[in-house]
């Protein structure tokens, strides 16, 4: 059995939005009680629309921001806890890689500043092999030691991404926490990133938080699939039983809504989702998603469904939960 | 952009834009003659001749000599001395206490702001120039101390300036994977956040320099700046105040000595700003 790597409890982030005159204007339920663990070299997946708290999430376990309840488990070591060394060995351990591989790199450090800080920092290797191990680095990405001394504008999307899961491995760490890696890249980029991710995760024994909203990314990538909601996990599932029968009407709609290679005479099983995802500051009541649910009844709109075991999995819906 | 470099980009707009290469002469210019000052001027700025008082430009004295004797032009190449160093060490002075305190202001936020950001309210509610005749009144006034009342009184704008760059950037996914690097606040600051707000504090800079020429002159066309018989463009122009009926030269020299180099510093600093600005790029494509 492999271990747990990192394990969230409960996690809650608010924030306090700002009405006009700096009025109060309610509470922003970004991440409302998230539980997930991910375990050695595993790949556990979220997924969602946009504006449903996934990056909050990733934010939250780099303790980039603090949570406002529940804890980030690294270990089995409560994260905020952490400080001075233990919080430096954390930072070691976790990574991140960012959406927008145009804003995630600072525009004035060559690509040998940007991947040799973290050596510097961690005093991985001594300073005159710094130049070796970052072309090395750089090797396992796919980028030559010709690109040492550029600057980030002079590189397309796919090779800034490059360059960011490069700096993300320079600390060799053992979770990294990818925030949509692939969604700023043109489709056929995407693919050699895809590959790049799995490679290392096998080479190097990572694990991985994928934060994404491309199901078929997803499908052909993580082990387990939660999918967000409004802040919350609505189901959570080994991820081909969950693409094979989603239980959450959520599910259903985004499995559904996936575009896909159609073959001839399949018809398109449900409809696409309608409306637009409800503000975080005002969440409806009863179960969250019932004003855009196709196969909502009496009880949505007045009790809040239980997140509960069925069949094997974890799904908060009236439909597979005694109410 | 292409595959054109950021600073390729800067320079091909800067050399097209004929005021900022106006302005950069200028500055550079007075900074040739500033350095060179024993070697171009004709004169001993300070050698009286009884026998040559208030003479009218001409040959011998191409700008004229003053109430007593000395010549005009000699004292001018001086008083470009004057003027540049109170100008740079005032805004050196002055940008080192912005930049700091701006920094510490937008990326810590909460209470290190709110305090810092009063003080600064407070600093631009007292009228400045009166604050330093004050000051200068009371611990004398020499070059120094001249240059540092002017550096103590003009470091407001760059504060806000730099305060209101680290609240933009502090959030840059950039900045976040430094920190997720281990990056220490220090390292943040400096490494990854200031180095992307120099521009506009460059701008802020060379603009400032013109302002604090300005000051300066003021200063010692009121008697309590730069002191006789070093000299310097204002206490120059006190003189062509005092014989105004008798030696035009005295004050129109000196005059347009002060407005070339403001104008100078503005050009320049305009045209920095105007080059770097990738808003404006999209304006000279269409």
């Amino acid at each position: 059995m492999s271990r747990e790597i990192l394990t969230s409890e409960s996690l809650r982030k608010y924030f306090e939005a700002k009405g006009p005159l700096g009025r109060a204007g309610g509470t922003l339920r970004a991440v409302d009680g998230i539980d997930f663990s991910i375990s050695d070299n595993r790949v556990f997946a979220l997924v969602g629309e946009s504006g449903c708290g996934k990056s909050t999430v990733a934010r939250l376990v780099l303790r980039l921001i603090a949570p406002t309840s529940g804890r980030v488990l690294f270990k089995g070591k409560d994260v905020l806890s952490f400080a001075g060394d233990e919080l430096k060995a954390y930072r070691k351990s976790v990574q991140i890689i960012f959406q927008d591989p145009f804003a995630s790199l600072n525009p004035r450090r060559t690509v040998y500043d940007t991947i040799s800080e973290p050596l510097l920092i961690h005093s991985i290797v001594p300073k005159n092999r710094f130049r070796d191990r970052v072309v090395e680095i750089l090797g396992t990405v796919g980028l030559g030691p010709e690109t040492l001394n550029r600057y980030p504008h002079e590189f397309s999307g796919g090779q800034r991404q490059r360059i960011c899961i490069a700096r993300a491995l320079s600390v060799s760490p053992e979770i990294i926490v990818a925030d949509e890696p692939l969604s700023a890249l043109d489709v056929s980029i995407q693919a050699q990133i895809l590959n790049l991710l799995i490679d290392l995760k096998e080479k190097s024994r990572l694990s991985y938080l994928f934060i994404s909203h491309d199901l078929r990314v997803v499908h052909y990538l993580s082990d387990e699939v939660g999918v967000m909601y409004l802040g919350r996990i609505v189901e959570h599932a080994k991820t081909e039983e969950l693409f094979s029968k989603p239980f959450h009407p959520y599910t259903e709609v985004l499995l559904a809504s996936a575009p896909k290679l159609k073959t001839e005479g399949e018809r398109v099983r449900q409809a696409p989702l309608k409306g637009e995802v409800p503000s975080p500051v005002s969440i409806p009541p009863g179960c969250p998603f019932h004003p855009r649910c196709p196969r909502r009844f009496a009880p949505c709109d007045r009790i809040v469904p239980r997140f509960l075991e069925s069949h094997g999995r974890l799904v908060s819906c009236h439909l597979w939960n005694p109410y | 952009m292409g595959n054109q470099t950021l600073r390729g980009i800067f320079w091909r707009r800067f050399s097209n834009n004929s005021l900022a290469v106006a302005g950069g002469v200028i500055v550079l210019s007075l900074f040739i003659i500033a350095v060179l000052a024993p070697v171009v001027s004709p004169y001993d700025p300070n050698a009286i001749d009884r026998s040559h008082v208030l003479m009218p430009p001409g040959i011998h004295h191409p700008l004229g000599t003053d109430d007593l004797g000395r010549d005009v032009l000699s004292r001018m190449i001086w008083g470009a001395r004057i003027s540049l160093a109170v100008g740079f060490v005032a805004v050196g002075i002055a940008t080192a206490i912005g930049m700091m305190l701006g920094a510490l202001s937008g990326y810590y936020g909460s209470w290190t702001d709110r305090v810092i950001m009063r003080f600064i309210d407070i600093m631009l509610s007292i009228p400045t120039f009166f604050l330093i005749l004050a000051v200068i009144a009371f611990i004398g006034s020499s070059i120094w101390n001249i240059m540092i009342v002017i550096g103590l009184t003009h470091w407001m704008g760059v504060a806000r300036l730099v305060r209101a760059e680290f609240l933009s950037l502090k959030e840059r996914e950039f900045v976040l994977a430094a920190r997720a690097i281990g990056a220490s606040d220090l390292r943040i600051i400096f490494r990854h956040v200031m180095i992307n707000s120099l521009a506009p504090v460059l701008i802020s800079a060379v603009l400032g320099i013109a302002g604090a020429v300005l000051v300066e002159s003021s200063l010692s066309f009121l008697g309590i700046g730069v002191q006789p018989p070093t000299p310097s463009w204002g206490n120059i122009l006190t003189l062509g105040k005092d014989n105004m009926e008798i030696a035009w030269w005295l004050s129109v020299f000196p005059g347009l000595a002060i407005l070339i180099t403001v104008l100078g510093y503005n050009l320049l600093g305009e045209g920095i700003r105007d080059s770097i600005d990738p808003r404006l790029w999209d304006r000279e494509r269409a």
